[in-house]
């Protein structure tokens, strides 16, 4: 069993799972699966007397659950990769590590290439852009366009929501022209801090 | 995840209640870990159209997400804490500008980091802590939207 689970989990056994945690939120308070408000109920939480408008709200009743459910995300986390192997050999495929490796990124094992996440990464222009740049466009983006991956791909595609499918049209337009036009210039141009 | 509309009637969650949706939490995560969704990698094979993995996973979950909210909607089940079950719709129209603009804002950081909001938490908790930036950028990143919104089209 053990040795079962420590594989990789193929796409049909947990996707079909992953769609079922949003009856799953509905039918254990009522709740709208759904991670990146989670960012707003912190900001919320952690704003003082005086915030703007858009944290101006009862976090609790609305967002104390949200942050347990991300809360237990990390707690989930760190069971996956301490226990259940997660986060080692990746099972990409041989044409994307050939792509890679024209960019500098080596075939290794992770979550993540070590050429460009990691703290001694941090300061580098690959790194630094990466995290820090990225970070703020998906934190800005959710909040802009309404949603993130689970809001609206997966819970709004499947409440047939045609502004979740612009929105999703949104995130793969964006996602496309970092891999194709950015990352190139990113990663492989010689670029280095 | 989308703006939740306030309903001021919401009960606050009870300690057993957060303990539930941590637990659910927990297991989403191990979905994502396992399935390879919070890997850089997989998000790059994804974004260069090289395998089926990443549709697979998204269009399936879909597809159990979307039935089961039919067969929800249709039996008019109640939460188990009493509430109605409901799923507001999304407002506006498609055509408005922040779906498109905003949701190609998100796409760039999910590109350039490989991982969306779900994943950078498991990653975080599974102990790549420099992912940390990360959180934190996009904390950032909504605070700023939240100062800004108004001069924004929506």
């Amino acid at each position: 069993m053990i040795e079962f689970l420590s594989q990789p989990w193929p796409w049909w056994v947990a996707g079909p799972l992953i769609g079922l945690v949003v009856p799953v939120l509905l039918l254990f308070g009522a709740r709208k699966f759904g991670i990146s408000s989670s960012l707003k109920h912190l900001c919320a939480a952690g704003c003082g007397s005086k915030k703007p408008k858009f944290f101006d709200y009862d976090w609790r009743r609305e967002g104390l659950w949200n942050l347990a459910f991300v809360a237990g995300l990390v707690g989930g986390g760190a069971l996956a990769f301490g226990v259940l192997g997660a986060g080692g050999e990746t099972g990409i495929s041989a044409a994307t590590w050939s792509d890679l490796a024209a960019l500098g990124i080596e075939r290794q094992a992770g979550p993540a290439p070590r050429e460009v996440f990691g703290w001694d990464r941090l300061w580098t222009w690959a790194g630094g852009v990466s995290l820090i740049v990225g970070g703020l466009a998906l934190g800005f983006g959710a909040r802009w366009g309404g949603g993130c991956t689970s809001g609206h791909a997966i819970t709004g595609l499947a409440n047939r929501q045609w502004p979740s499918l612009v929105a999703v049209l949104g995130f793969f337009a964006g996602g496309l022209a970092v891999t194709h036009f950015v990352l190139p210039l990113l990663l492989g141009g010689g670029v280095d801090g | 995840m989308a703006d939740s509309t306030s309903k001021p009637d919401r009960a606050l969650p009870s300690f057993l209640e957060l303990v539930g949706y941590a637990a659910i939490g927990a297991g989403f995560a191990l979905l994502l870990a396992k399935s390879e969704a919070i890997s850089w990698f997989r998000i790059q094979e994804m974004f260069r159209f090289q395998s089926f993995h990443m549709y697979g996973l998204l269009g399936s979950a879909v597809l159990t997400a979307g039935v089961s909210l039919h067969l929800l909607k249709r039996s008019g089940a109640r939460a188990r804490n009493g509430e109605r079950i409901e799923i507001e719709d999304k407002e506006g129209t498609p055509g408005m500008v922040r779906y498109w603009a905003g949701g190609t804002l998100f796409g760039i950081g999910w590109g350039l980091l490989g991982a969306c909001p779900g994943p950078l938490y498991t990653l975080v908790g599974g102990g790549v802590t420099v992912y940390l930036v990360a959180l934190v950028a996009a904390l950032a990143g909504t605070f700023l939207y939240g100062l800004v919104k108004d001069r924004l089209p929506h």
